[in-house]
């Protein structure tokens, strides 16, 4: 599975203001509302079931990475968005770093392979660290995007 | 005994000395089959480098011929290891032993995912 596949390209965020993980969850939400990939009016469920899921365990895997998800019927396939902070949100991840990258992602609830893909390829990027630095040092939607792309590329040849 | 007589030892002492450092050094595996439904997704991967952390053993999962870190969630993440996936743990320390009976319980009962309904809802 490609970057490509599920990030939304119109709801990638950078510089975000928000500081702390529930206004983060909700400023990525919004950003999906505004390039139309969820309805307005399921955004509180979905804001709320992704909170739910971080009270089970945080969703920060390390390295100022966090993928916090929900499944919710409100989509029909996989989507996703990436948020950037360079402040840091403090996510209580196991290895104690604030999280500066973010990968929202919801699915719908019968398709758990999807989700588990999605991981999957996130994880491998990011294990490279000049991908995971230059993702977070982004200033824009557009560095974002071709960074995703050039890791998209790169998965193909290998 | 040219080890011995470099380090000073009596022969006797020295491969005793041996004899243990080899008991703590060479590793120790385990096969273990994902059984929950969902796999290796990030809250068992979570469990699983929490549990790992305990010990100070060096613990790594291989799984189709990759090797990673079992204290990584990010690492852990990359194998997708899908329900039926068989991964081998191996631990090398002083506490693999407890390390791989830790690891390879918390694998085989699923996460614990089966027994509480309640949070796969949210999941």
């Amino acid at each position: 599975m490609k970057f490509s596949d599920f990030i939304c390209k119109d709801a990638i965020r950078t510089q975000l203001e928000a500081d702390e993980k529930e206004s983060v969850i909700r400023a990525m939400g919004k950003a999906l509302v505004e390039a139309g990939k969820i309805r307005a009016d399921n955004f509180e469920s979905i804001v709320a079931a992704i909170l739910k899921r971080e009270e089970l365990g945080s969703t920060g895997i390390g390295r100022g990475v966090a993928v916090p998800h929900t499944k919710h019927p409100a989509v029909d396939k996989l989507i996703g968005t990436v948020a950037i902070s360079e402040e840091g949100v403090d996510f209580d991840s196991l290895d104690g770093e604030k999280v500066h990258l973010l990968f929202l992602l919801i699915s719908p609830p019968d398709r758990p392979g999807d989700h588990l893909r999605a991981l999957e390829n996130i994880s491998r990027q990011l294990r490279d660290d000049t991908f995971c630095r230059f993702l977070k040092q982004s200033n824009s939607p557009e560095d974002v995007w071709q960074l995703l792309e050039e890791g998209d590329s790169r998965q193909a040849v290998s | 005994m040219e080890a011995g007589r470099r380090g000073g030892f009596s022969g006797g002492k020295d491969q005793t000395w041996f004899r243990l450092v080899v008991m703590n050094t060479s590793p120790i595996t385990r096969a273990v089959v994902i059984v929950n439904p969902n796999g290796l997704h990030a809250r068992p991967a979570e469990r699983l480098a929490r549990t790992a952390l305990d010990f100070e053993s060096r613990i790594e999962i291989i799984c189709r011929h990759e090797r990673v870190d079992a204290k990584s969630i990010l690492h852990l993440l990359t194998l997708g290891a899908v329900q039926g996936t068989e991964l081998m743990i191996e631990a090398q320390g002083t506490d693999a032993e407890q390390a791989i009976e830790a690891l390879a319980t918390l694998v085989e009962s699923g996460f614990i995912e089966e027994s509480k309904p309640s949070e796969r809802a949210a999941e």
